[in-house]
C-alpha cells in the first residue's frame, strides 16, 4: 500500500560457511517456546484471562489465514467468518453425532471442512478480483448463517448446537479451562508453523508475485489462478480450525457469533497489524480480544447505556480500519519494523562516534 | 400459478429497490473507481433521521424529504473526508476505508436509535397483491433511473461529470473542476442511496437491515457490469424476480446463497458482468 523508503541495508557477508538449520525445524522450536510461554502464562493468570489467552488463539490462527489471503495475495475476503462457521459447525455436529471420535479428529475434520469451503470459495474467486470479490464473499458471510434457520432440525435453527465435549482425562489435576487453553494453543502454534513454513517459502513468493503483478507472475510461469485457490484453501483451512476451536472453548455453535461484522472485525485485525505480517496477525488477534474487554471494563466504569456499550466494539474497529488506512497503512508491525530500523541506525551512529 | 404470479409481481418492487441501490453503486463507481461498500450505512443513517424527523413531526413526507438531503450531505462529507486523501492508492485502501466506515455508522445508529427494530411507516397501502405502495416504489425508481440517465447523457453537468470520471487529467485542462465533479458524483448517489433506503426499510428499522438489500443490490450492480446505469436497473429487476421464485419455491433462507450462486454463475461466464465490456488489460 505504501512505497517503502528506506533502502536495505547493506550487510557484509562473513565467509565463515554456518550450516543453518532447515527452516521446519527452526518454526518447530519457536512454536514449542511459544507453547511454553503459553503454559507459563496461564498457570500465573486467573480464569477468566486463560480464556481471554485462549480466545487470542483462535482469532490468531483465523487473522493468519487472512493474512495470507488480503495481505500476501491480495485477495480481499470480506466472508471469512462463514469459514469460521464452518469449522464450528462441524465440531458442534461431530461431538454430538459421533461422540466416540475424538477431540483431535474433530478438529482435522472441521480444517478440512472450512478448506473444502475455501476450495468452492476460491475457483469462484480466481476469476473475481477487487471490489467483485469483496462483494461476492461478503454475499458468503451474510447468506451462509441463514441456513441454520432452514435446516432447524440439524442445525438448531437461530438458538445454535450446544454440546460438552470431555478433552481432558479424568484426575489430571488441571482447572477445565486451562487445559482449554493449552489445547488450543497446541492446534493454533501447529497449524501456524505449516502457514509460517509455506509464507517462508516457494508458495508464499508466488503469492506475492501474483498480488504485486499477475501478468507478471503468469509470464515467469506461475499459475495465476491455482495459486490464488491454494491461498483460498490454505486460509480457509485455518478459519475453519479456528470456528472449530471457538465450538470447542465454548461449548456452542449459533448463527448469531458468526455474523458479517464478525468478518469485519477479522479484516479490521489483519489491516490493524499489518497487511502482510504474520505478526501483524497476533497483534491483530490481542487487538480483537482487548478492544472488546476494555469497551466492556470502560462501558462499566462511564455507565454508559446497553445501546452504547453493545456497539462500541464496533466503532472502535470502523475507526482502526479509516484511521489506519489514511495514516499508518503499514499497521502496528510496520511501526515495530521503523522503531527497529531506528534503533539500529541510531546505535551504529553511536558505535562510530566512539571510534572517533 | 396464481403463487407464480404473486412472486412475479412481488418480485418486480424488491427488485425496484435493489436497482436503486446498485444504481447509487454504479454512479460512485464510474466517477471514482471506488466501490461504497458504504452506501448501506448512509441510506440507514438518513432513514433514521427520516424516522426521527417523522415521529416529532408527524409528516411522513417531511421525513422523506430530510433524509434525502442527510444523505445528499453525508455522501459529499465522505466523499471529501475520506475518499479524496486516498485517490492515488490502491483499490484496496478504499474498499477498506468504506467497510470501515460502514460499520462505524451502523454502530453509531445502534448507539443513538439502540439494536432493537423500530417500527417504519409504509408511504402508501401495503396490503393487497401489488398494492399502492409497491406501485410507488416502482414508479419511484424508474423515475430516477430516467432522472440519472437524463443528467449524465444530455446536461452540461452529465458531461462533465462523465468527463471528470474517465479523462480527469484531459478534463481539467479543458476546464472542468474534476474534484468538484467527483463530489458531485458522491452527493447524487448517496441521495439515491436514501431514497433506497427508505423505500427498503419498512416494516422495521434496526442496524442491520440493509445488510442483505445491499448484497442483492451490489448483485445486481455487477450483473450489469457495475459501469453501466441501466444494466443495474435491468439487473435489479431481473434479480428481484428472479430472487422472489427461490423466495416463494426454496424458502426465504435461500435467498442471499442464490444471490451468491447467480454472482459466481455470471461472473465465470462473464467476468466484467452481462452487460459491461471486456477491459483490454495491456502488459
Amino acid at each position: 500500500m505504501s512505497v517503502r523508503t528506506e533502502l536495505p541495508e547493506t550487510r557484509v557477508e562473513t565467509p565463515k560457511r554456518r550450516r543453518t538449520p532447515p527452516p521446519l525445524l527452526v518454526h518447530a522450536l519457536a512454536a514449542l517456546g511459544a507453547l511454553a510461554v503459553i503454559v507459563l502464562l496461564t498457570l500465573v493468570t486467573d480464569e477468566f484471562t486463560n480464556l481471554r489467552i485462549a480466545t487470542i488463539g483462535y482469532y490468531l490462527i483465523a487473522v493468519a489465514g487472512l493474512t495470507l489471503l488480503t495481505g500476501l495475495t491480495g485477495q480481499v475476503s470480506l466472508g471469512h467468518g462463514a469459514f469460521m462457521f464452518i469449522g464450528a459447525y462441524t465440531v458442534a455436529l461431530l461431538v454430538r453425532r459421533v461422540p466416540t471420535f475424538p477431540l483431535w479428529a474433530d478438529l482435522l475434520l472441521a480444517s478440512a471442512a472450512g478448506g473444502l469451503a475455501g476450495l468452492l470459495a476460491g475457483a469462484a474467486a480466481a476469476r473475481l478480483r477487487g471490489p467483485y470479490l469483496a462483494g461476492a464473499t461478503l454475499a458468503l458471510a451474510v447468506g451462509l448463517p441463514a441456513l441454520t434457520r432452514k435446516f432447524p432440525d440439524f442445525l438448531g435453527g437461530s438458538n445454535g448446537l450446544s454440546f460438552t465435549v470431555h478433552s481432558r482425562r479424568a484426575g489430571a489435576g488441571v482447572p477445565e479451562l486451562r487445559w482449554q487453553t493449552w489445547i488450543v494453543w497446541l492446534s493454533v502454534l501447529l497449524a501456524l508453523v505449516l502457514v509460517v513454513n509455506i509464507v517462508r517459502g516457494r508458495l508464499g513468493r508466488n503469492f506475492r508475485a501474483v498480488r504485486d503483478d499477475e501478468v507478471a507472475a503468469a509470464l515467469s510461469g506461475i499459475a495465476v489462478g491455482r495459486t490464488k485457490i491454494l491461498a483460498f484453501l490454505v486460509s480457509a483451512v485455518c478459519g475453519g480450525l479456528a470456528g472449530g476451536l471457538q465450538a470447542f472453548l465454548l461449548g456452542t455453535a449459533a448463527p448469531g457469533s458468526f455474523t458479517p461484522a464478525l468478518s469485519l472485525s477479522l479484516l479490521a485485525a489483519v489491516v490493524l497489524g499489518g497487511l502482510g505480517s504474520l505478526w501483524g496477525a497476533l497483534w491483530g488477534a490481542v487487538a480483537l480480544v482487548y478492544f472488546q474487554a476494555w469497551s466492556e471494563d470502560l462501558a462499566d466504569a462511564l455507565h454508559l447505556n446497553t445501546d452504547v456499550a453493545n456497539n462500541l466494539p464496533l466503532a472502535v474497529y470502523g475507526v482502526i480500519l479509516i484511521v489506519v488506512v489514511l495514516a499508518f497503512p503499514r499497521g502496528i508491525q510496520g511501526g515495530f519494523h521503523r522503531l527497529g530500523v531506528l534503533l539500529r541506525r541510531s546505535a551504529k551512529q553511536k558505535e562510530n562516534h566512539e571510534k572517533h | 400459478m396464481q403463487d407464480f404470479f404473486d412472486l412475479t409481481l412481488g418480485g418486480i418492487s424488491a427488485g425496484a429497490v435493489y436497482a436503486a441501490l446498485g444504481l447509487a453503486l454504479v454512479i460512485i463507481y464510474r466517477a471514482t473507481r471506488v466501490v461504497n461498500f458504504a452506501q448501506p450505512a448512509l441510506a440507514l443513517i438518513s432513514t433514521y433521521f427520516a424516522y426521527s424527523v417523522t415521529k416529532a413531526t408527524g409528516s411522513y413526507w417531511l421525513g422523506f424529504a430530510v433524509a434525502v438531503v442527510a444523505g445528499t450531505v453525508l455522501g459529499v462529507v465522505t466523499e471529501r473526508l475520506l475518499i479524496r486523501p486516498l485517490r492515488h492508492r490502491s483499490e484496496l485502501s478504499s474498499i477498506i476505508v468504506t467497510l470501515g466506515l460502514l460499520l462505524v455508522l451502523q454502530a453509531v445508529a445502534g448507539m443513538i436509535w439502540s439494536n432493537e427494530p423500530l417500527a417504519f411507516p409504509y408511504a402508501f397501502d401495503f396490503r393487497g397483491r401489488f398494492s399502492a405502495n409497491d406501485l410507488f416504489v416502482v414508479l419511484v425508481v424508474v423515475a430516477i433511473a430516467a432522472l440519472v440517465l437524463v443528467v449524465f447523457k444530455y446536461t452540461p453537468l452529465g458531461l462533465r461529470m462523465r468527463a471528470a470520471a474517465f479523462a480527469p487529467e484531459v478534463a481539467r485542462t479543458l476546464g472542468v473542476r474534476v474534484g468538484l465533479m467527483l463530489t458531485a458524483g458522491w452527493g447524487l448517489a448517496a441521495a439515491v442511496g436514501s431514497l433506497a433506503g427508505l423505500l427498503a426499510t419498512p416494516p422495521f428499522l434496526f442496524p442491520n437491515v440493509l445488510d442483505g438489500v445491499f448484497v442483492y443490490a451490489l448483485t445486481a450492480a455487477v450483473l450489469g457490469g457495475l459501469d453501466n446505469p441501466l444494466g443495474t436497473i435491468a439487473g435489479g429487476f431481473v434479480l428481484g424476480v428472479g430472487l422472489s421464485y427461490v423466495s416463494g419455491y426454496f424458502g426465504p433462507e435461500m435467498v442471499t446463497i442464490a444471490a451468491l450462486a447467480i454472482l459466481v454463475i455470471v461472473l465465470t461466464l462473464r467476468p466484467s458482468g452481462l452487460f459491461g465490456r471486456a477491459k483490454v488489460r495491456r502488459v
